[in-house]
């Protein structure tokens, strides 16, 4: 009983975290068309900010400063690197994606060296709970990682920016012609996926207080999966395969004679569920014209 | 107030060695109901896509109310008055037929509201919404589409389908109105139920339409003047009746 009740809020935490990024990669997917392999570096760049201004001491500010920087940080990647490419091959998108990742990510080690810094954010302790010892901040990430969703979903589906970005997502050219802005709705989209990532980070220093240049590197092909799991291009289907892959993740850890192979049970579930469904769970079916 | 709405001079372009237009000048008068016809591949569709920027004319401008319009986005045409729908549909599929017409709706300057006000769900986002919503019914009343409000639009048959385009468009507050073969696939009695629509939108909201049409009924029906056009040229224009007993007009879509 103890057992199922931590794994599932273990898996739940964990989930929530991979629902947010991958929430980033599935809305620049839907709306810009892009697989921004950059985007899980934007996490590891959360990080990082937040252990610079925890130097004030101040949890608060250093989150504020983290989730700002990101969001500032994502719009001006969007605006050098992929905006002089719309309308070119998708190859040339993704190849520029990896590069802006492998920049990222040497930028971060030149800064702050190879060796991990340790930023301790907030130790919230443990709590006991039906009988589970739950570490508090996971509480904390499951609650807050469903709030973010909630009201993201609330966002797209009740505010005139929200209704232009699913109708730039479902086509670019019409949505175009009904007066919407494509370029300010892409730019938008960036600002919401980078300031998810910014939390994502905080997520993982709260979990492990460590961090280096390749933090992001390892959530950001699992929140990528979790995406192509729910259907690329979906903001339900990105929450649901978070979600999905969290509990796999955390069920999978708690049976010791798998546990080591985790990532590569998670990965053969993303071939499983590819063969069966090629568009994920809930992404779109593709009409072909005869 | 210019003496047309709508007026090309010398509009054209050309991919490569292909001239898909050349030398187009229409001059379309407010409150009309005008057409654009010719052959397949004539170049109507492309007259369209110059009309909306989605083109860039390689000769020629055109002065929307009198106003030359340069390199322009498409959002930004929009935005100045002229709306248009698609040959082969495209709507929002996936959203609702209500949500297709509020996205049409959104860039009208009475319904914006700020980031901050949506965000922190002031007062004033759920009043915009709710006007947004009751104009987007009223508009759908229109076309007789009210009780389908809440379905997908993908889930709409053809003909209805058609009229939600024209909602949609018709919701970006037009100055003039390009439709694109509105009557495509539609049935004699649907054909016939357009045709009123597209009269009453003319004199309800005091729109200009510029349609593209291969139903010659329909056209000789509903437009006051056309325009021909074949292999990218104006072959002819004036008004209908007259236009369309012209021989070269009859050997054009006929064959010679």
């Amino acid at each position: 009983m103890e057992l199922i009740f931590s794994t599932l809020i273990n898996g739940l935490s964990l989930g929530g975290i991979y629902a947010m990024i991958a929430l980033g990669y599935t809305m620049v997917y839907g709306i810009a068309k892009l697989l921004n392999f950059a985007h899980g570096d934007i996490i590891m760049v959360g990080g990082y900010l937040i252990y610079v201004f925890m130097a004030t001491n101040n949890p608060l500010l250093a989150i504020f400063m983290a989730v700002i920087g990101c969001v500032i940080l994502g719009i001006c990647v969007e605006k050098i690197a992929y905006k002089p490419l719309r309308g070119a091959s998708p190859l040339a998108v993704l190849i520029t994606a990896i590069g802006v990742s492998n920049l990222l990510q040497s930028l971060a080690q030149i800064i702050f060296g190879s060796a991990p810094k340790m930023a301790t954010v907030y130790d919230f302790g443990i709590v006991k709970l039906f009988g589970a010892t739950i570490q508090i901040s996971s509480l904390v990430t499951l609650v807050v990682a469903f709030a973010v969703m909630t009201a993201l979903t609330l966002f797209v589906k009740f505010t005139r920016l929200g209704r232009a970005m699913i109708a730039v997502s479902e086509d670019r050219s019409a949505a175009q012609l009904m007066g919407i802005n494509v370029n300010s709705i892409i730019t938008v989209t960036f600002a919401i996926g980078s300031a998810l990532a910014a939390l994502a980070g905080l997520f993982y220093l709260l979990k492990a207080p460590s961090i280096s240049s390749t933090l992001g590197a390892m959530p950001g092909i699992k929140a990528f999966t979790a995406a192509v799991i729910g259907g690329i291009g979906s903001i339900p289907g990105a929450m649901l395969g978070g979600i999905l892959l969290g509990m796999i993740e955390s069920i999978s850890y708690k049976i010791t004679a798998i546990a080591p192979y985790t990532d590569a049970i998670e990965f053969s579930i993303l071939i499983l569920i590819l063969l069966v469904r090629p568009t994920g769970f809930l992404g779109k079916k593709r009409r072909e014209k005869v | 107030m210019a003496e047309y709405i709508l007026e090309t001079k010398d509009l054209g372009i050309s991919f490569g060695g292909l001239k898909a237009a050349q030398n187009v000048n229409l001059k379309i008068k407010k409150n009309q109901i005008y057409g654009l016809i010719g052959p397949n591949g004539a170049g109507k569709t492309t007259i369209f896509n110059l009309l909306t920027c989605v083109y860039k004319p390689t000769t020629g401008t055109f002065f929307l109310d009198g106003e030359e319009i340069k390199r322009m986005s498409p959002d930004k045409i929009n935005l100045k008055g002229i709306a248009r729908t698609f040959q082969n549909i495209r709507l929002f599929n996936n959203m609702t037929v209500v949500r297709n017409v509020m996205v049409g709706l959104s860039n009208r300057p009475e319904y914006k509201c700020t980031i901050l006000e949506s965000a922190l769900r002031l007062p004033r986002h759920f009043k915009v919404e709710r006007e947004m919503r009751e104009k987007a019914k009223e508009l759908l009343r229109i076309f007789d589409l009210e009780q389908e409000r809440n379905a997908l639009a993908c889930n709409l048959p053809y003909g209805k389908q058609r009229k939600l385009e024209i909602a949609r468009a018709l919701a970006t507050n037009p100055k003039i109105l390009l439709l694109d073969e509105p009557a495509a696939g539609m049935n004699p009695h649907e054909t016939e139920d357009l045709a009123k629509t597209i009269r009453f939108i003319r004199d309800h909201f005091d729109m200009t339409v510029l349609l593209i049409e291969h139903d010659m009924n329909f056209v000789s029906d509903l437009c006051d003047e056309i325009t021909v056009l074949n292999f990218g040229t104006v072959l002819a224009e004036g008004h209908t009746r007259t236009v369309l007993q012209d021989p070269e007009v009859i050997k054009a879509y006929i064959g010679g």
